[in-house]
C-alpha cells in the first residue's frame, strides 16, 4: 500500500472536496494535553474524535486519547479501550458519534493508513486530523484529511488523504473562556485571578479604547496623506459614529436617573437583607 | 511537568502533603486550574445543560504543597433513571481506570457543578461536599455560573466547607445547641479558595495560533447595557428565599413561645403539688406521690437549625451577586453618560 503525504504547494491551489471540518478549542487543548502525557518512547499520540455530522460539515466537539504502540514495522491499537471509552462518553452526551481520529506529528505515515482503515469500520468516512505538537515547522499545522481510493483498479491500489478546510467554531461561553486563557498566556507565570466586578468592566473598556486608538491613528494617517482613504473603511466609520443614539439631553437625563435609581434601590435592599439575616442569626444564637 | 510523569501506585492512596500543625486554616490555599478543565466544563454545560437543572462532573488532579492542581475532569451523565446510583459508581470507576491508561491523573480531588443564577447552597451540595472532604481532605467544589459567564466574564468559584462545619456534619448534631456550641454563622459555612488558571507552554502556543487563525470578532458582552432581565430573575429568586426564611422564623417563634408556655405550666403544676402536699401534711394525711413531671409535659420538638443556616447562606450569596451586578451596571451607565455628553 502506498501513501501520499501532503506537500505544501499542492495544498494551496487544490480545491477541497468533502465536508468542512469545524473544530472546537476543547478538542485541540485535549490533544495537546495528551501529547504532553504520552508514554516514554512514544513519538506520537492517537485518539478518537467525537462529534456530530451535518450535511456539509462535520463538527468535532470532543475527543479522547487511545493507547497504542508503534514500532518500525507494526502498530497496535488498543481497540477494546477505544470502544469502552466511547460507550462511557455516550452515556454523557448521547448525540456524539465517532467522526474520525487524530494523530500528533507532522506527516502521515504508513501506520496511519492502517489505523485509518480501522476507523473506517467504526464510522462512515472518518476524518483524520493531524496536529504538529512538536512544532517542526514552527507552527502547529492543524490539518484534516479524508481518505480516498486511488490507483488503477485491479493493479496497484492506494489510499490518498485529501485535505479538508478546517474552521474553528466556538460557543459564546467558549469564546469568553478562550479570551480568559489568552490573557493568562501573556503573563508568563500564570496568574490570573478571575478579577472582580468593576475591574472587568474597566478591562473591557480599556480594550475598546485600544481599538478606538488604532482607528484614530488610521484616520490621522489618511488625513495627513500617509495612507490612501479606503471607501469601505469610511463607510464602517460612519456606521460607528452613527451608532451612538441621538437622544435629547433631558430624555437622556431622565433615563439615566431612573436606571441609576433602580440599581441603587436594589443595592440598598440587598444590603438591608444581609443585615437582617445577620441580626436574625445573632438573636437566635442568643 | 515532573509531577505529572509520576504515576502513583494505587488510586486510593490518601493524599499526602497536608502540612503538619494546625497553624493553617485549611490545607488548600490556592487552586490551580488548567485551561483544558475550564473548556471542558463550559462545553459540558453548553451541550447538556440547557434548561435542565445542574450538570455535574468530577475533577481530577493532584496536591502540590498547599496548592490543589486540577488537571482534568470528566462529566457525569444526567440522572435519568431511578437506579442510576449503581451506574454512577461503576461509570466513575471505569472512567478513572481508562484515564489511568493514558497517563491522566486519576486522583479524585473534587467535583464541579453548574448553577442557576447563583443558587447552589443546598442540603444536597452540603452532603456531597462533606462526603468528599471527609474522604479526601483537600477536595473542593467548583461552581460554574454559565449565565454570568455568558454576560462577559468567566464566573468560576471554588468552595470548601470550613472545619467547624465539618465537625458539625460529623456529629450530625444539627440542633440549636450544637450550632451554638460551634458558633457557626452563615458566613462561616463555606470558605472560598482563590483560583489561578495556568496553562502549559504547548497550550499557550495553541492559543496564539487560534488567535491568529480565528476571525471571530471579539464579543463585548460585558459592555452590554441591558440589565433588567437578569436583575428581575435574581430578585425573584431572592424573594423566594426570603419568604422561606420568614416562614422559618415564624416556626422558630412559635416553638419558643410553646416552650416558654410549657415551662410556665410545669412550674404552676409543681407549685400546686407542693401546696397540696403542705395542706395534706397539716391535715395529717399521706402526701401525694411525686409524679414524674417531665413525662406529663413533653417538651416540643425544636425545629432543625440547619435549614435556616442554609437559607441564610443562600440569601447572602444572592445579595453578593446582585451587588456585584449593580456595581458593574452603574459603571457602564456612567460610561454611557460620558459618551452622550460628548455628542450633545
Amino acid at each position: 500500500m502506498s501513501r501520499w503525504s501532503n506537500s505544501e504547494p499542492l495544498r494551496s491551489s487544490m480545491s477541497v472536496y468533502g465536508p468542512v471540518v469545524k473544530i472546537h478549542p476543547v478538542v485541540l487543548a485535549s490533544i495537546g494535553d495528551s501529547y504532553e502525557r504520552r508514554n516514554e518512547g512514544a513519538s506520537r499520540v492517537i485518539g478518537t474524535l467525537l462529534g456530530t455530522i451535518d450535511k456539509h460539515s462535520v463538527e468535532v466537539t470532543n475527543c479522547f486519547s487511545v493507547p497504542h504502540n508503534e514500532s518500525e514495522d507494526e502498530v497496535a491499537v488498543d481497540m477494546e479501550f477505544a470502544k469502552n471509552m466511547y460507550e462511557l462518553h455516550k452515556r454523557v452526551s448521547p448525540s456524539e458519534v465517532i467522526v474520525g481520529w487524530y494523530a500528533t506529528g507532522f506527516e502521515i505515515t504508513e501506520h496511519s493508513v492502517l489505523i485509518h482503515e480501522y476507523y473506517s469500520r467504526e464510522a462512515t468516512n472518518p476524518i483524520h486530523l493531524t496536529m504538529d505538537t512538536a512544532l517542526q515547522s514552527g507552527k502547529m499545522n492543524i490539518r484534516a484529511y479524508l481518505s480516498a481510493q486511488m490507483g488503477v483498479l485491479g493493479k496497484t491500489v492506494g489510499v490518498m488523504f485529501t485535505p479538508l478546510s478546517v474552521k474553528y467554531k466556538y460557543y459564546d461561553t467558549e469564546r469568553i473562556g478562550i479570551d480568559l486563557l489568552e490573557r493568562t498566556r501573556d503573563a508568563p507565570n500564570t496568574t490570573n485571578g478571575l478579577t472582580s466586578d468593576l475591574c472587568q468592566v474597566g478591562g473591557a473598556a480599556g480594550r475598546v479604547q485600544d481599538m478606538l486608538a488604532t482607528v484614530l491613528t488610521y484616520i490621522e494617517d489618511v488625513l495627513s496623506g500617509k495612507q490612501t482613504a479606503d471607501n469601505s473603511v469610511g463607510r464602517y466609520l460612519m456606521d460607528l459614529v452613527n451608532k451612538v443614539p441621538k437622544i435629547t439631553a433631558e430624555d437622556f437625563e431622565t433615563m439615566l436617573n431612573s436606571n441609576i435609581n433602580d440599581l441603587l434601590m436594589v443595592t440598598y435592599l440587598s444590603n438591608l437583607t444581609q443585615a437582617q439575616i445577620a441580626l436574625n442569626e445573632k438573636i437566635v444564637v442568643l | 511537568m515532573a509531577t505529572r510523569k509520576e504515576t502513583p501506585s494505587t488510586p486510593t492512596a490518601p493524599m499526602a502533603s497536608t502540612s503538619p500543625g494546625a497553624t493553617l486554616d485549611s490545607p488548600v490555599k490556592q487552586i490551580q486550574i488548567e485551561g483544558l478543565v475550564v473548556l471542558k466544563m463550559i462545553k459540558h454545560y453548553q451541550e447538556e445543560g440547557q434548561g435542565s437543572e445542574v450538570v455535574q462532573g468530577v475533577l481530577l488532579g493532584l496536591v502540590v504543597e498547599d496548592r490543589l492542581e486540577i488537571t482534568n475532569c470528566f462529566p457525569f451523565p444526567q440522572h435519568t433513571e431511578d437506579d442510576a446510583d449503581f451506574d454512577e459508581v461503576q461509570y466513575q470507576m471505569e472512567m478513572m481506570r481508562s484515564l489511568r491508561h493514558v497517563n491522566i491523573d486519576h486522583l479524585h480531588v473534587g467535583w464541579y457543578q453548574s448553577t442557576y443564577y447563583g443558587s447552589f447552597v443546598s442540603r444536597a451540595l452540603l452532603d456531597s461536599q462533606f462526603s468528599y472532604q471527609h474522604a479526601i481532605e483537600e477536595s473542593v467544589v467548583l461552581i460554574y455560573d454559565p449565565i454570568k459567564t455568558a454576560q462577559g466574564s468567566l464566573s468560576l468559584k471554588a468552595y470548601r466547607l470550613t472545619p467547624k462545619l465539618m465537625e458539625i456534619c460529623k456529629e450530625k448534631d444539627f440542633s440549636a445547641e450544637g450550632l451554638k456550641k460551634a458558633l457557626i454563622g452563615f458566613e462561616h459555612m463555606f470558605e472560598e479558595v482563590p483560583i489561578v488558571i495556568e496553562n502549559s507552554h504547548l497550550i499557550n502556543v495553541l492559543m496564539w495560533e487560534l488567535e491568529e487563525k480565528c476571525t471571530v470578532a471579539d464579543k463585548h458582552e460585558l459592555l452590554n447595557l441591558s440589565s433588567s432581565n437578569h436583575l428581575e430573575k435574581s430578585l425573584q429568586l431572592l424573594m423566594d428565599r426570603v419568604d422561606d426564611m420568614s416562614q422559618d422564623i415564624v416556626k422558630y417563634n412559635t416553638y419558643s413561645r410553646n416552650l416558654s408556655k410549657q415551662q410556665q405550666q410545669k412550674h404552676q403544676y409543681i407549685q400546686r403539688r407542693q401546696q397540696e402536699n403542705a395542706q395534706r401534711q397539716t391535715r395529717g394525711e399521706t402526701p401525694l406521690p411525686e409524679e414524674d413531671v417531665s413525662k406529663m409535659f413533653k417538651p416540643p420538638q425544636p425545629p432543625p437549625r440547619m435549614d435556616t443556616l442554609l437559607i441564610a447562606g443562600q440569601i447572602n450569596n444572592y445579595c453578593q451577586n446582585v451587588k456585584e451586578f449593580t456595581s458593574q451596571n452603574l459603571g457602564k451607565l456612567f460610561m454611557a453618560e460620558a459618551l452622550q455628553g460628548h455628542n450633545s
